[in-house]
């Protein structure tokens, strides 16, 4: 397939284009990426409500529950990279199902590690 | 002129890492922004491909760098416990010390109004940055594995440039409260 280019001073140019390459594997580092984000929000809400979660988060005593945090996220994140690849990379899922999913994970991933709101739960 | 070792990784988590990131970003915008038939030869986009590639790749990798450096080495400095529960170590200083860590200078309000920088400021600053190199590895995989393809198709073009954006947004977000942080409770 060539794409046909134009600049205003030259004639069009064809550019060669490189194989049509299926949206599969783009679906699945987005929704690792939302995902990722989503889990971060979610400890870090989780932590803020509930001691016993923080202490289990603390997985080193100089960086404190945020080490549970960002390690949990991380390989979530990379975890899910490489399941959904094995599962979408030869197939066309609907991109917008894909856009909108990962738009609202990594909204409520905002959410829930914005300090006003997460620290709405901590016990009084 | 001298800087401490904690100075130095300081800088090195900050100055040079988060704002080579962050400086990287207007290029890569002005790259992926014109990557498109009508505005580049099919030379143009060979050329263009190869400085992309790298860009966010490097872009994506310096995200992670600073995260790491800065959760696993800087942030256990700040968030250190010396001064005692009430915090009475920290009394009438002017700057965390040895006696008072920043988190513990900045919670003690002994300097004015200071609390707020960290209840809120490093408390948004420690989680939103995780969020940048997800958004950026993203944004480089899918120009690496699309390539001259994202010329010709827009949807994906602006899925990438919406990733790229998130993640300067989000890496900026963290950036700002570093610096007034700093500036407020230097890590010494």
């Amino acid at each position: 397939m060539n794409v046909e280019t134009t600049t205003p001073s030259a004639a069009p140019q064809p550019v060669p284009a490189e194989g049509a390459r299926p949206f599969g594997p783009a679906a699945a580092v987005l929704l690792a990426a939302g995902f990722g984000i989503f889990i971060l929000g979610l400890l870090t809400t989780l932590a803020e409500a509930s001691t016993g979660i923080k202490d289990g988060l603390q997985w080193n005593d100089r960086v404190g529950p945020l080490s549970g945090k960002t390690i949990i996220a991380t390989a979530v994140f990379f975890g899910t990279w490489a399941l959904l690849t094995a599962a979408l990379r030869r197939s066309e899922p609907p991109w917008k199902p894909v856009v909108y999913a990962t738009g609202g994970l990594v909204v409520l991933g905002l959410l829930m590690t914005f300090p006003t709101f997460f620290q709405a739960f901590a016990p009084d | 002129m001298e800087l401490t070792s904690r100075e130095t990784w300081t800088l090195i988590h900050g100055l040079i890492l988060g704002s080579l990131f962050l400086l990287a970003f207007a290029g890569g915008l002005a790259g992926l922004y014109s990557f498109r038939t009508e505005l580049v030869t099919a030379v143009g986009i060979r050329e263009r491909l190869f400085r992309l590639r790298v860009g966010v790749t490097g872009m994506a990798v310096l995200a992670w760098a600073t995260v790491i450096t800065g959760t696993w080495v800087v942030y256990p400095w700040y968030r250190e416990t010396i001064a005692g529960k009430s915090l009475a170590a920290c009394g009438g200083l002017q700057a965390p010390n040895s006696k008072c860590s920043p988190k513990e200078f900045l919670l003690s309000n002994t300097s004015g109004d200071t609390s707020d920088w960290h209840e809120f400021g490093m408390e948004w600053k420690e989680h939103i940055a995780w969020m940048a190199p997800m958004l950026a590895t993203a944004a480089a995989l899918l120009v690496l594995y699309y390539g001259r393809n994202l010329v010709a198709d827009r949807r994906l073009r602006m899925i990438v440039l919406v990733l790229f954006v998130g993640a300067f947004a989000t890496a900026a977000v963290a950036g700002l409260f570093g610096a007034l942080i700093t500036k407020a409770a230097p890590v010494r």
